[in-house]
């Protein structure tokens, strides 16, 4: 955005001045992210960096805490990755399949009270978290689901729905329902028309959503630490643990892998999104 | 349709009209039963805990079921003069219970919440009790302290007596009911929840507004610019969005703490001296900086897909009109982009309020949030009843918001990614 030669001084000054801010922004953003990567390398205890860290002492530098992440004794982040991946890909799954089907209910223009529903149907994303974690914990306590992995479970596909019920809501916003009926004059049954023709058109959406519950559940940390017993800590319960009691270097090597993870799942929600837009036909 | 034409019918032979209201019932019916396994499922197990959370509020059985026999002597106390020696052994025989099961210290902050000094008294009665003899309890009871000698006491004792009571929501603003059954404040040394209070609703609105300023102009600067660039730029605000919120709370405190980058910084270009580092974490500073961080994406994002939408030939249009840059974008531009401003504020803002895990790991005691002390009951004191009624209090404000901006904005506006 180049200006135009006849600019004046002032406008030309204040516009870099915007620049220069907008660039602080975008380093105040993206520049915390960073700071952890190199640390993780440490080769020494302490959360700064050392002196030979600062003049790119290779000596000062090594993958001890990866060592220690993976075979460290007593290590609790091999049962917290397996408890994390386990609940995190049952909870999508659920939350894909009630989120979506209830979208398509929604998008009929025949559904009666569509604006209550939908306020219900999307509340775990307006109430505050720390108040979902006490209802939750009181009702799952009551049906004996407490510090169990069923129970962190249903609790995730709770706080994951409404991102998929949103995100497929959307996708079916352009969707035209001609071709469906196409489809059922042909002779399909509503079954096979969803899985040949409505799926595959908001799949996108659909799995921009699942993506959305997936890190929801991998990332969540009140409820579980309400509902979780011994035998189901997860990575961010881990973490959290580690940050407020032993600030060991090893949280920042779990603290670089979630950031690739976040990076691959960034990558893959983009890829969808533009596909997303494509097949609804908006053009930027 | 007028009355006199036939009634078109179907091939079946019913009439058309009803043939149609058949199919719409139908549809209806369709399109709700695809609706149901989700609203049926978040009824049981989200809505109707929260609604439960009203009656665990206003449960006050923890003091009734302890002193039962207590409660039952007092019936017939008219709370004039000292109760008369029935209700005196009766607390002694529930006290004696308590005691001997270890649950007299529960009762005894319970009751000195309901009237200062009750602690005291309860702990000096639960050593003495020990040697009581048999009968002439009014007596026994009275010489361990005075002050179970004053009416004062007994009647804060027959307050407790009602299963449900308002005291937690009471509790939750610093406010109690004295002895004439007025509600008063405590007195100003006691009262923490209302600064708790006024705190939360302080760093929310504090963390909206900078949210804000660093958000606008790059949601302008990212709509505005050429598409290779800004999504490149676009990079730096999703990969914080999708990054776990504790690896980026565990990066602020690495920059924060006093032998961290920040400080360092700040005293390589000399702004501070070495050996004064200021402490920018475990306060308020800490929860600001972090917070914003944090929450900066779900402001760019809303601002950005309002923004984007905006055609640039209208502030061409304006400019050559005559105005200024400035006054074409305050009169053209700004107004525009309101509903991305309410969407994103409101996100923010209502993420704001409740949020807990950041300030509690970097807040410290001056930065933490409504919701720590409601992690905190739950977890550590057990006072479930509290936990609640303080969760529906923040609730309550979190729905008025939604609501004013429902009214205001309409809520169409939240878009995701």
């Amino acid at each position: 955005m180049a200006l135009p030669k006849y600019t004046e001084t002032h406008y030309r000054i204040w516009h870099y001045c915007y620049l220069f801010f907008c660039g602080c922004v975008f380093f105040f953003l993206i520049a915390p992210l960073f700071v952890i990567f190199p640390l993780s390398f440490n080769a020494e205890e302490f959360l700064v960096f050392s002196e030979g860290m600062k003049r790119l002492d290779p000596e000062a530098f090594s993958l001890r805490w990866y060592h220690d992440m993976i075979y460290g004794t007593k290590n609790p982040w091999g049962l917290a990755a397996k408890n994390s991946f386990i609940i995190a890909i049952f909870a999508t799954i659920g939350s894909v399949i009630l989120g979506t089907v209830a979208a398509l209910g929604l998008s009929s223009k025949h559904m009666p009270y569509k604006g209550i529903i939908m306020a219900t149907l999307i509340s775990p994303m307006i109430v505050p978290l720390i108040i979902s974690g006490v209802a939750i914990f009181f009702f799952m306590a009551k049906v004996g689901l407490a510090a169990t992995h069923a129970g962190i479970i249903l609790a995730h596909i709770i706080l994951g729905t409404p991102f998929v019920v949103i995100t497929v809501t959307a996708t079916l916003s352009g969707f035209d329902h001609s071709v469906t009926r196409a489809a059922a004059s042909l002779g399909s049954n509503p079954v096979n028309t969803f899985m040949k023709i409505t799926l595959p058109l908001i799949l996108p959406g659909v799995i921009s959503g699942g993506l959305f519950a997936f890190v929801t559940s991998f990332d969540e940390v009140v409820i579980v630490l309400f509902l979780a017993g011994l035998d189901n800590t997860t990575i961010p319960i881990q973490m959290w643990t580690g940050l407020r009691e032993q600030l060991s270097p090893t949280i920042l090597s779990v603290a670089t892998c979630l950031i690739v993870l976040s990076t691959l799942v960034l990558v893959a929600a983009e890829l969808l999104r533009r596909r997303s837009e494509r097949i609804r036909g908006i053009n930027r | 349709m007028s009355s006199e034409s036939q009634k078109i019918l179907t091939t079946d032979g019913i009439p058309l009209e009803e043939s149609l209201k058949k199919t719409e019932r139908k549809n209806k019916i369709k399109a709700f039963l695809l609706v149901c396994p989700l609203l049926f499922f978040l009824i049981i197990s989200y809505v109707s805990p929260i609604v439960g959370m009203l009656f665990t509020s206003v449960d006050d059985r923890m003091v009734t079921n302890m002193l039962p026999k207590t409660f039952k002597a007092m019936e017939d106390w008219d709370g004039k003069d000292l109760p008369s020696e029935k209700v005196f052994e009766a607390f002694y025989l529930d006290y004696k219970i308590l005691v001997d099961e270890n649950r007299h210290g529960k009762l005894a902050t319970q009751m000195n919440y309901e009237k200062n000094g009750f602690k005291s008294i309860l702990k000096k009665l639960a050593r003495k009790q020990k040697k009581f003899e048999e009968g002439n309890y009014k007596e026994q009871i009275m010489k361990v302290h005075k002050r179970w000698g004053q009416v004062d006491y007994w009647r804060a004792i027959k307050r407790r007596a009602p299963s449900y009571s308002y005291i937690k929501y009471l509790k939750g603003v610093d406010m109690y009911e004295n002895e004439e059954g007025k509600i008063v404040e405590v007195p100003e040394d006691r009262r923490i929840y209302k600064i708790l209070w006024l705190r939360t609703l302080e760093i929310a609105l504090v963390v909206t507004i900078f949210c804000f300023l660093l958000a606008y102009p790059i949601a302008h600067l990212l709509a505005t610019l050429p598409m290779k660039y800004s999504n490149l730029l676009m990079i730096c605000v999703l990969l914080p969005f999708w990054t776990s919120l504790l690896v980026r709370t565990a990066s602020w405190m690495i920059l924060l703490q006093q032998q961290g980058l920040v400080n360092d910084f700040l005293v390589w270009i000399g702004i501070v001296a070495d050996d004064h580092r200021p402490v920018m974490m475990y306060n308020k500073i800490g929860t600001y900086i972090a917070m914003t961080q944090i929450l900066l994406p779900f402001m760019v994002l809303p601002l950005y897909s309002v923004m984007k939408t905006i055609s640039p030939s209208l502030m061409r249009a304006g400019k050559s009109l005559g105005g200024t840059p400035f006054i074409t974008f305050w009169k053209i531009y700004f107004p525009l982009t309101i509903p991305g401003i309410g969407a994103g504020c409101l996100l923010v803002f209502i993420l704001a309020i409740g949020y807990y895990i950041t300030p509690e790991l970097v807040g410290g005691a001056s930065g933490t949030l409504i919701s720590n002390q409601i992690a905190y009951h739950m977890k550590h004191t057990l006072d479930w009843s509290f936990a609640s009624a303080m969760g529906l209090m923040l609730l309550t404000g979190v729905l008025v918001v939604y609501w004013v901006y429902n009214k205001l904005v309409g809520i169409d506006n939240i878009k995701l990614g």
